[in-house]
């Protein structure tokens, strides 16, 4: 067989000096602060990165939902109809849709809908959780609510249940099982999109969402 | 460049005001932002000698994480590629752009590949590589090479941008507002992602126990270019491997927190594989006939034959905009899997369906997930349970 450039790559590594180096010992576990706490810190952290927070209950989540897409008019909002969330928005539409965005399903494969996704005005999505300490959404997207989803469209709505708040990522990581179990894609997220590539002025919106809205189920 | 060209950059750059100003507005700016986050000067230390004992456990094992991160990549359905040398690496990315006969990449930046000259390698082969991070898209307009890491165009301020942007973007006014800069930017660039055959992307953590690729960015353009274009092509240097996925909340908190003095940046994108356009079918699916689905479709792109970390499948076959200067190629034969795939009817359950394995590319709605799926899901997303339905993750679907 003959010597490949990884073989060589390798060889080189192995034949350099090294030095031993033992794993450094996890940090200590610090004492997660209270729930409540924990929406707080969220809540404080994403709002200072310009994202909108709206705090709300497991019996009051649609009507918030609906008294947001009245207030802000979005003509389409893109959902993703075998999610629980899906089913629940498609079912609230069903008895009132009066006023409210015309729904558009993310339900086809993504060569023939790219068109129609560069077109839609917001778009919502449920979550896996969220990070307090630094502020931050975690995305799991899959085959049924895909990661362009909360990226294309203008405006992102997330809809966050608050019991699934992490004090820290390396308690996020550890709760999940994250090491044995990673998903084709996962995403944190602290805002809407932004950049300060000209004259370090910062803006929003330069090529992912201009506005991220979190709904915080309680 | 040779050291007499190099003093007389030097010379010619500390004689420009502008650049002067701008620079020191710059670095003062992040100098102070960093401070704010980094406050408690006893846990940054903390922090500081964490990040550098992990570095040196890396560099302890180095041969042996990148075995692993290859193994653990490959197994994921992430092709890897090994090169020793900058010309080899641009070869190797060549290839996989030909393969797919894609003529048209979006980037998003990364510093690796400034090292390698791919852009312009590429160019010379007739591939057009448009740089969709702000910063990189305005320096390479103007045909120059970015002056600091973070922020490429430092050393433009806006009336400089505002007319290159004028001049080199067709339609575009001359304006000096930021935000109408940026939206120009966001236009031109949307139109870019969504025509892309082949996205390229740095890596800023390689985690060898998963098979993960860690990306950091604050704009989208990074998920925009792994995500959009059918085929995602990510150039690491070997020393971005890391041994454990735990080792990454330090490791950003310190990237990060130096870097642009964020707590976390907008956007953290974990890759793990190419996209699954149907998740694994459970045993009663896998034993049913198969007669309705896509799949059948001889040479579909239902089913993704992993590229280097996305799957392959059908391009648009009707360029929309006329700005790249390379014509698309034809669609190829395997094309036309796109609209049997549309119409395809929509396959039923088997009977004793898992449900895991239903997603939207078999069947749709599944009604009855197994036992081991649904606690798995319920437990994931805590959903208080409004509508049918659960929502389970890819990989759920080997509990059961």
């Amino acid at each position: 067989m003959t010597e490949t450039a990884r073989d060589r790559i390798l060889a080189r590594l192995r034949s350099a000096p090294r030095e031993e180096a033992p794993r450094p010992p996890e940090p200590a576990i610090g004492t997660a602060p209270e729930l409540s706490g924990r929406i707080d810190q969220l809540t404080t952290r994403l709002e200072a990165m310009r994202a909108v927070v709206r705090r709300t209950t497991a019996a009051l989540w649609l009507e918030a939902l609906i008294a947001l897409l009245r207030e802000r008019g979005w003509s389409t909002l893109l959902y993703a109809p075998e999610t629980p969330l899906g089913a629940a928005i498609e079912n609230a539409w069903a008895q009132d849709g009066d006023g409210l965005p015309a729904l558009v399903a993310y339900a086809e494969p993504i060569e023939s809908f790219k068109e129609r996704l560069f077109t839609v005005e917001a778009a919502i999505t449920s979550t896996a959780g969220a990070v307090a300490d630094t502020g931050a959404l975690i995305l799991r997207p899959d085959g049924r609510e895909p990661r362009l989803m909360s990226l294309v469209p203008p405006v992102h709505v997330a809809v966050l249940q608050a019991q699934s708040i992490f004090a820290t990522l390396e308690d996020a990581m550890r709760a999940g099982g994250w090491a044995a179990d990673m998903p084709t894609n996962m995403v944190l997220v602290s805002g809407p999109s932004k950049t300060a590539d000209i004259e370090l002025t910062l803006a929003f919106g330069v090529h992912g969402p201009k506005e991220l809205i979190v709904l915080i189920v309680e | 460049m040779g050291p007499e060209e190099f003093d007389r950059n030097v010379e010619l750059a500390l004689a420009d005001a502008q650049l002067r100003r701008n620079f020191a507005f710059a670095m003062g700016s992040f100098i102070a932002r960093r401070q704010a986050v980094f406050s408690d000067a006893a846990q940054t230390e903390r922090l500081r000698g964490q990040g550098q004992a992990l570095k040196r456990r890396v560099l302890s094992r180095l041969p042996e994480l990148l075995e692993e991160l290859e193994a653990n990549c490959t197994r994921n359905g992430i092709q890897v590629h090994w090169a020793e040398t900058p010309a080899v690496a641009n070869r190797l990315v060549l290839d996989i752009i030909e393969r797919h006969a894609a003529t048209r990449v979006v980037k998003g930046k990364s510093m690796v590949s400034e090292e390698m000259h791919l852009n312009a390698f590429l160019e010379k082969h007739g591939v057009e590589v448009v740089e969709t991070d702000l910063g990189e898209f305005i320096i390479q307009l103007n045909g120059e090479t970015p002056s600091h890491i973070i922020v490429p165009a430092i050393h433009k301020n806006k009336q400089q941008i505002a007319r290159i942007f004028h001049e080199k973007v067709p339609g575009a006014p001359y304006t000096e507002e930021v935000e109408e800069l940026n939206a120009i930017a966001r236009a031109t660039l949307r139109r870019k992602f969504a025509e892309a055959g082949v996205g390229i992307s740095g890596v800023n953590f390689a985690v060898a126990e998963t098979g993960t690729l860690c990306l950091v960015e604050n704009e989208g353009n990074g998920r925009m270019c792994t995500t959009l274009p059918p085929v995602h092509i990510a150039v690491m240097g070997l020393e971005k491997v890391v041994e454990k996925l735990a080792d990454l909340p330090p490791l950003l908190r310190l990237l990060t927190g130096s870097a642009t003095g964020q707590f976390i940046t907008t956007y953290v994108n974990l890759i793990s594989s190419p996209r699954r356009a149907c998740a694994r079918p459970c045993s009663a699916c896998a034993a049913a006939p198969a007669s309705t689905t896509a799949r059948s479709t001889p040479g579909s792109a239902a089913t993704p034959t992993a590229s280097s970390t996305r799957g392959r499948s059908a391009r648009s076959s009707t360029p929309r905009f006329s700005d790249w200067t390379r014509p698309a190629p034809s669609p190829r034969p395997r094309a036309s899997a796109a609209p049997a795939r549309r119409s395809a009817p929509s396959r039923s359950p088997s009977p004793g369906c898992c449900g895991a394995c239903a997603t939207r590319r078999c069947h749709r709605r599944p009604r009855a997930p197994c036992p081991a799926t649904a606690a798995a899901a319920a437990e994931r997303s805590g959903w208080p349970g409004q509508g049918g339905g659960i929502s389970t993750p890819t990989r759920g679907s080997t509990a059961c």
